[in-house]
């Protein structure tokens, strides 16, 4: 084990050119197909979402002549306005706002509480082990593996047991819990990797368990944090089983909601506005990706602190 | 009034006993050693005494007070660890604050003790990097500026030197002895080096198994090791063990060399022990052999001489050691440079029969 230095700064990748093999001819030759593969498939990637950004400035009558797929001869932004606020869902004329609201107060808190725990967690059954202590971890990641649906029914039984049925508590409630097994591995699995050495000389120091976790625990976390958040934040944002299963009407959280909206239609289908407002409930998630995804990657492939 | 007592220690993992009746003690002030290879069982040890770990049975006082069940951070003590497991995120200062700051240590009194941990060890330029600005020396020095400042009854040291280059070490090593001369304090200091614990102790314990082997001074543990193994752990290049007997020559005691080829080396012995016939295993140390300067040979009392053929010459500048075989055996002398043999030479070889220790080929056990 080398000296307990912070964390391991990472050398830079040693720069080696896999196509740096014979001549420039070649070398050019094999940078473009390699170039023009990559090109290839991100644009088969990026299609489905090109075609519907482009849907969410197109008139409906240009969609109707046209179909689906075509460019805009129209610009307009009036359908992200009526996606936003104005559109019926739910019987409820005020856009998908409300519902964006909803994911924000149902994804939130319960990225923020299931963070806290797996971190806590992951400090206990690393550094502070005892008998059994990697039994119980083996359970704990066995919810790792537990589809959802298995799950509804004791939630339902719970959230009535709790009065919690069609409240974003409840949803808030679910996803603390769901998160749990994948937030205490990552968190344990990143915890792991701090020095024994460093946890008994906070100990000989006079140092208690939060102290040590507050002190030295937590300012090594950031990296791993970063990921439990991003992590957490885009699956609890997404998620759509627990939000239409749990709640309903206004409660629903934007999954769901985006759901009724394509489904509550009685004549011509709304394809603008209805792009707009699947953009809109993809916006949060992509942002935190954009903003974050750096780190993430970072977090993810860093993992430990020699 | 001995600061530290062991007595009567046992330590089980599950089935396996990995310390076995160990009885220790230190003097107030006293640096002792734990010397032993890896896995002999001198880390937990250490562990023990800062309640790191439990013992199985026993018992450990600390400064007149049993600590058996007392909590690492009650037992006055600092340890300064191989890793020296400084705290990444926080500046030199902090490292050496925390414990203060984890015991609500009055900020001035925090401020001063750093002032004067930090010139004794001369970190004061170093207070505000973060550990992993600092080299590896320096890194050694906060770890002991965080141990020194608590001013604890105890010292614990496990294997503070190992991460350090060859050169470092030695200067490090030399700083810690000059720091035990300053603050006295008793220290409990483990090491697999050999060289470490003789140069640093004022007693040497060495462990092999979990068993206490000896327990003595440095000096004592080198010229009159306990056992077989305390003669071959502690010297480098090893002391040289040859199978012989005792002989009457001539009605004074002498030893026989067990020889596979022609003839038998007949050595004296200078002190009469066992009886005549015993089989015993004659421990030489390399530097015990050397060249007869003119006088001829085993001219002075207690010398004889070794007849060998030179197999391996290592020059390492102040000495030469040299490989050798007599009688299908192989051993090692450490020669002045000036006598340096050639390889495949027949070297007459002067020994030192008066440092000779004789071993128990059974109990492995020092003859006196």
């Amino acid at each position: 084990m080398k000296a307990a230095g912070g964390i391991a700064a990472i050398p830079d990748a040693v720069a080696f050119d896999p196509l740096a093999t014979g001549g420039a001819w070649r070398r050019r030759r094999s940078m473009a197909v390699v170039y023009l593969l990559l090109t290839a498939f991100a644009a088969y990637y990026l299609l489905p979402l090109g075609v519907i950004v482009l849907n969410s400035f197109r008139d409906l009558g240009e969609i109707a002549r046209g179909g689906l797929i075509g460019l805009p001869h129209s610009f307009s932004l009036d359908h992200w306005a009526k996606a936003w606020n104005s559109f019926c869902v739910n019987g409820l004329c005020k856009g998908v706002e409300p519902f964006f609201y909803n994911s924000l107060k149902m994804a939130i808190p319960a990225t923020i509480i299931s963070t806290a725990i797996g971190a806590v967690n992951g400090y206990i059954l690393s550094a502070w082990r005892f008998k059994g202590s990697e039994l119980l971890f083996g359970f704990i990641t066995l919810g790792v593996f537990l589809p959802g649906q298995m799950v509804l029914l004791p939630w339902a039984y719970t959230l009535g047991l709790l009065g919690l049925t069609n409240t974003v508590w409840g949803l808030v409630l679910i996803h603390c819990v769901q998160g749990l097994a994948f937030t205490t591995l990552f968190c344990r699995n990143y915890y792991v990797n701090i020095p024994d050495a460093l946890i008994k000389a906070a100990r000989i120091d006079g140092a208690g368990f939060w102290r040590i976790f507050r002190r030295i625990v937590l300012p090594l976390s950031p990296p791993i944090l970063i990921v439990t958040v991003i992590w957490q934040f885009t699956g609890i944002w997404n998620e759509f089983l627990f939000g239409v299963v749990f709640s309903s009407g206004e409660r629903q959280p934007i999954t769901a909601a985006l759901i009724a909206l394509t489904a509550g239609q009685t004549n011509v289908r709304q394809y603008n506005v209805e792009s707009a407002a699947v953009l809109i409930g993809a916006l949060p998630p992509l942002l935190i990706y954009l903003f974050g995804g750096r780190y993430f990657m970072r977090g993810l492939t860093q993992g430990a602190i020699k | 009034m001995p600061s530290l007592v062991i007595r009567d220690l046992y330590k089980r993992f599950g089935n396996v006993e990995v310390l076995r009746n160990i009885n220790l003690e230190a003097e107030a002030g006293e640096f002792i050693a734990l010397v032993g290879p890896s896995g002999c069982g001198k880390s937990t040890l250490l562990a023990i005494l800062a309640g790191l770990e439990t013992v199985s049975s026993g018992q450990i006082e600390i400064g007149g007070r049993v600590v058996n069940d007392v909590a690492p951070k009650d037992r006055d003590i600092a340890m300064v660890f191989q890793s020296y497991a400084l705290y990444p995120t926080m500046s030199v200062r902090e490292n050496i604050t925390f414990g203060m700051e984890s015991r609500h240590v009055p900020k001035a009194e925090q401020d001063a003790a750093v002032a004067r941990v930090s010139s004794l060890l001369q970190i004061d330029k170093l207070l505000a990097r973060r550990p992993a600005q600092l080299s590896g020396g320096q890194r050694q020095r906060v770890a002991m500026g965080r141990a020194l400042v608590r001013d604890p009854a105890l010292f614990l040291f496990d294997e503070p030197l190992s991460n350090l280059d060859a050169k470092l070490r030695v200067e490090m090593r030399t700083e810690i002895k000059k720091l035990h001369q300053r603050v006295a304090k008793t220290t409990v200091y483990v090491t697999h080096d050999q060289v470490e614990a003789m140069t640093l102790a004022a007693r040497v314990a060495v462990l092999h198994q979990g068993v206490l082997q000896q327990y003595a001074r440095p000096r004592e543990v080198y010229d009159r090791p306990a056992n077989l193994f305390v003669a071959g752990f502690m010297g480098s290049p090893s002391m040289n063990f040859m199978p012989a007997a005792l002989v009457d020559d001539g009605g004074r005691p002498a030893i026989a060399l067990e020889a596979a080829g022609n003839g038998r080396t007949l050595l004296p012995l200078p002190r009469g022990i066992a009886a005549r016939g015993t089989k015993v295993l004659l421990g030489i140390r390399p530097e015990h052999l050397s060249r007869p300067n003119g006088d001829g040979h085993g001219a002075r009392p207690g010398w004889g001489t070794i007849d060998a053929q030179v197999e391996v010459v290592e020059p390492t500048g102040a000495e030469t050691m040299v490989v050798l075989r007599a009688g299908g055996r192989e051993f090692t002398a450490r020669l002045e440079p000036d006598d340096s043999p050639v390889v495949g030479e027949t070297l007459r070889l002067a020994v030192d029969m008066n440092k000779a220790c004789l071993f128990d080929p059974e109990s492995e056990r020092l003859l006196q």
